[in-house]
């Protein structure tokens, strides 16, 4: 078997399942890069 | 009979399953197990609650997170060898059982003023999770990408090292929310806080034992070829049992290199905010100082989780012993160069600051593929738990040099505070230098024989 087998994985589960990890990762990075400026502020 | 919900024979993927829908299954346990790094939040808010006018409250609210941090090593060495053979489902599932469990008897604790509870909820349970989870899915990773598992562990690692950056605003605005923070900050906020969290996590946890899958034992990347892969490389193709692999000198050496390659990083994470006040806190208002270290300190947690994954990716095509020669050897370099230079040059401070911190991380994400280069992926995971004994050693160095040392050198202005803990860290990057220059591969004495191997008692993922 290889990956080039009928895909047996509906897309919207893939994309649904990356958002499920990268929307709170996006906010969790959001909320530190708006610190850093405070860094060169002085 | 129909195999349990939990066994590894229910999640054998099958033919045209995707492989990309495992690292999100491996980042809903990481990213929430990674909470552990933002205990800060919950230590600040235990001090002004519950423990409020207590001379030990300093000690007494670090305790939770020590303990963590040890059961999270000791449960991962223990457990290793089982959640080989169990497979990822039964791992994660205790796992997320164990590290919900630790939030929601620290809300008991808090509610009925028993502080105890806490420490045996959040510390001891709930660092079980932390171990049995941070290892469940690293063999699957593996064995799901065996032609770049350098990426495949480097996303999932990457994963821990930014849970706290979801956990850390996350904890805040809840503490904010029911009363947990602020001039009127009261303990019932704060058993709020822990009850609201673990429901969070026992939710967005379950998405990765339920998407979770293990390749079939045919099952091979498109296109791969693990003759081309292994030629002229130091990966083995031979496996060797967690038992045996303790055995070895490459594991030791290794242990060493981990070692010394956290304590190295730790020591000035765990002091970051501090030593950025040292170096460039002359002639800057309290408020700007404070201001510009936890701007440092955030840059610093960013390297950390970008490293992990940028690092470790690179060492699929360059190889993992050159990698972290780069790590220990570089990082010593560097170590050197904030040593000589102190505070004369800010953006070469930041810039060495970033890299020694991108360092730490991908010594961490690098490790799992190391192990499966040298032993193989037949008892992986358990090795890799057996290994992060070394966390937890380096856990308690790290800092305690730093700090110690920081503390000794009080009446010394300025950066020459931490020259001493800066001089034994270069010290102990080139002695795990040397040690990963030693690692040589795995005598064949070692190997297990290949029946044993493909035999489905033995079949790990």
């Amino acid at each position: 078997m290889t990956t080039q087998d009928k895909p047996a994985v509906n897309p919207v589960l893939a994309v649904l399942a990356w958002l499920w990890v990268v929307v709170p990762f996006g906010y969790g990075l959001y909320e530190l890069l708006i610190k850093i400026p405070a860094l060169f502020g002085n | 009979m129909p195999a349990g919900f939990l066994t590894r024979e229910r999640i054998v993927a099958p033919p045209g399953w995707s492989r990309w829908l495992i690292p999100p299954a491996a980042l809903s346990i990481h990213l929430a197990i990674g909470q552990a790094y933002a205990w800060t939040a919950f230590k600040t808010a235990l001090t002004a609650t519950m423990l409020k006018g207590d001379p030990n409250a300093g000690v007494l609210t670090a305790l939770p997170f020590q303990l963590a941090i040890v059961m999270l090593g000791l449960s991962a060495a223990l457990f290793g060898t089982r959640v080989d053979a169990r497979g990822p489902r039964w791992a994660m599932v205790v796992s997320s059982s164990c590290f919900v469990a630790g939030f929601l008897i620290s809300a008991l604790g808090v509610s009925i003023g028993a502080y105890w509870l806490v420490v045996l909820g959040y510390g001891f349970v709930g660092g079980i999770g932390l171990g049995i989870g941070y290892i469940s899915p690293v063999s699957t990773l593996i064995k799901w990408f065996p032609d770049r598992p350098g990426l495949s562990t480097g996303i999932a690692i990457m994963g821990f090292g930014g849970g706290a950056l979801i956990a850390t605003p996350l904890t805040n605005q809840l503490l904010a929310a029911f009363g947990g923070s602020g001039a009127k900050a009261a303990a019932s906020g704060v058993a709020q806080t822990f009850l609201v969290m673990g429901l969070i996590y026992a939710v967005f946890m379950s998405v990765g034992w339920l998407l979770i899958r293990v390749p079939a034992d045919d099952w091979k990347p498109a296109g791969w070829n693990p003759e081309t892969q292994t030629a002229g490389a130091m990966i083995s193709t031979n496996n060797v049992s967690a038992a045996n692999a303790i055995r070895t000198p490459q594991f030791w050496l290794l242990w060493v290199v981990l070692c010394f390659n956290v304590t190295a990083g730790i020591g000035i994470l765990e002091r970051a905010q501090d030593i950025y006040k040292d170096f460039f806190g002359a002639g800057v208002s309290p408020a700007g100082i404070a201001a510009a270290a936890g701007g440092f300190a955030a840059m610093l947690s960013l390297a950390n989780s970008l490293g992990r994954i940028l690092w470790s990716s690179a060492s699929d095509p360059l190889g993992r012993k050159r990698m972290y020669m780069i790590y220990l050897g570089v990082g010593a370099l560097l170590y050197l160069a904030i040593t000589l230079l102190g505070n004369s040059n800010k953006v070469v401070f930041l810039i060495c600051s970033i890299f020694i911190l991108s360092f730490y991380g991908a010594g961490f994400s690098t490790a799992p593929a190391y192990l499966r280069d040298l032993f193989g992926t037949y008892q992986v995971g358990a090795i890799h738990g057996r290994l992060l004994t070394a966390w937890s050693v380096a856990g308690v160095l790290g800092p305690l040099i730093v700090n110690a040392l920081a503390d000794a050198n009080k009446g010394i202005a300025g950066p020459g505070r931490y020259t001493t803990a800066f001089i034994i860290m270069i010290v102990l990057l080139v002695i795990g230098f040397v040690a990963n220059l030693l690692i040589r591969p795995v005598s064949a004495k070692f190997h297990e024989p290949a029946e044993k191997i493909i035999r489905p008692e033995g079949a790990q993922a």
